[in-house]
């Protein structure tokens, strides 16, 4: 072996392995075995629609692998760092700052404003308030909502909060976007909407997406899928 | 789809007849002119033969079963998934029960199919991305239709065991 010369392109580590990886995960409530032994690499900028029948366990996947959940067994990485070993806090801290979550309805703060919505995790991460506005209006423009930024959440349509919701999520320019049933509830156009608008801006910002969906058209919009049957993946996914 | 029902038990062609008919043929029955076509096309291919000395005998009273190829082919055609389309429907219900009759592995095939359909939704769905309308419009039609295949995947799937109990009455 001849010793080179030529220094070596030096690879940054943390970007060729998975951005997120599971092994062995199990979770049960109480009698219920939600999740039997889960095995899962997501790369980084990859996005993952996490299919399966109702109760298969898909939330509750995607709860361990955001840190909501802890696991009975296995082990959660992210960015290569062990996230299950954290404690509360440790966790909170995690998803504050390096996830964005959307849910299926419910999540948007009652008594405030879209924009006021759309600011709160940023002033929680320590973003001057003047600057935060800018920021969040600035998401509400992306998410085709400029002239809806004063609207209670009463005062929009199912598919407005919708993207309000994704605005929020990724407003704090997250690694990682949690989406669990993020177009449930929406009929077929407004789903487009809300899934062009998460891909697209996920996409430039090199999110990575985590997608629970039981939808096939919102799945559609994913690079893969998983299948989970009865708390395990079943689809292997291309 | 006959050879499929052979795989089950060597039969005469009445047998198989009736057999068609129970599982698949509540819109339109076989005729028995057809079942002898096909039949023979499969003998002549090589995937099934005559059973013991009845070789001699008139084609209603002659015995078949499959051969290690026709084994074969039939497991081809249960676990290749189809290409997506309309008449889809048909043949995978066709392959779903064979293989419950079978006991091979039904929920494998059927989610090898869904793999199939959820990429052709993803190709679909790439597609309409920047498309001008009429074009939205076509993939969204294409769309529709293999999300209502999917849905019917996944039902059956949900379903096998019921389903595995009744055609093997
Ligand atoms: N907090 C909890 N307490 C008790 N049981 C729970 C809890 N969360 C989930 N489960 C149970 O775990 C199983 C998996 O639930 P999970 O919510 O992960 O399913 P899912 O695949 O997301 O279903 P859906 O498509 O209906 O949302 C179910 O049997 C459910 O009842
Ligand atoms: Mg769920």
């Amino acid at each position: 072996m001849s010793t080179s010369i030529v220094p070596v392109a030096t690879e940054p580590a943390a970007t060729t392995g998975p951005l997120l990886s599971a092994r062995g995960l199990t979770r049960s409530f109480g009698l219920t075995e939600a999740v039997r032994g889960i095995d899962l690499d997501i790369a980084a900028g990859e996005i993952l629609a996490v299919m399966g029948p109702s109760g298969s366990g898909k939330s509750t996947l995607l709860h361990l692998l955001a840190g909501v959940l802890t696991p009975d067994s296995g082990t959660v990485s992210f960015d290569g760092d062990r996230v299950d070993g954290l404690d509360e806090a440790g966790r909170a801290r995690l998803r504050l700052t390096a996830f964005g979550f959307v849910f299926q309805f419910g999540q948007l703060l009652p008594d405030l404003s879209a924009l006021d919505n759309v600011t709160v995790p940023l002033l929680l991460t320590g973003v001057h308030r003047r600057d935060a506005l800018a920021r969040a209006h600035d998401w509400l423009g992306r998410l085709d909502l400029a002239a809806d930024g004063d609207k209670l959440p009463g005062e929009l349509s199912g598919g407005q909060a919708q993207r309000v919701a994704v605005a929020r999520a990724l407003v704090t320019e997250p690694r990682v976007l949690f989406a669990d049933e993020p177009t449930g509830s929406l009929d077929s156009l407004a789903a487009e909407k809300v899934m062009l608008a998460l891909t697209d801006l996920a996409r430039a910002s090199d999110t990575t997406v985590v997608l629970v969906t039981h939808d096939p058209r919102t799945a559609a919009y994913a690079d893969r899928e998983v299948v989970v049957r009865d708390g395990r993946l079943s689809g292997t996914g291309r | 789809m006959l050879l499929g029902l052979l795989g089950v038990q060597p039969s005469y062609g009445y047998d198989l007849k009736h057999g068609y008919d129970r599982l698949f043929g509540r819109e339109k029955q076989l005729a028995f002119g057809q079942v002898y076509a096909v039949l023979a096309r499969l003998l002549k291919s090589g995937l099934i033969d005559l059973l013991g000395d009845e070789a001699g005998a008139g084609p209603d009273r002659k015995r078949y079963q499959v051969t290690p190829t026709g084994r074969d082919e039939i497991t081809h055609w249960l676990f290749t998934p189809d290409i997506p389309s309309a008449t889809l429907q048909s043949n995978l219900f066709a392959k779903t029960v064979i293989a419950l009759l079978l006991d091979a592995d039904a929920g494998q095939l059927l989610e090898a199919q869904r793999a199939e359909h959820q990429q052709r939704m993803r190709v679909l769905t790439q597609q309409k991305r920047g498309a001008d309308l009429a074009t939205v419009l076509l993939c969204d039609h294409a769309l529709f239709h293999i999300e209502a295949d999917l849905r019917w995947m996944d039902l059956t799937t949900a379903r096998l065991d019921e389903l595995r109990s009744e055609v093997r009455r």
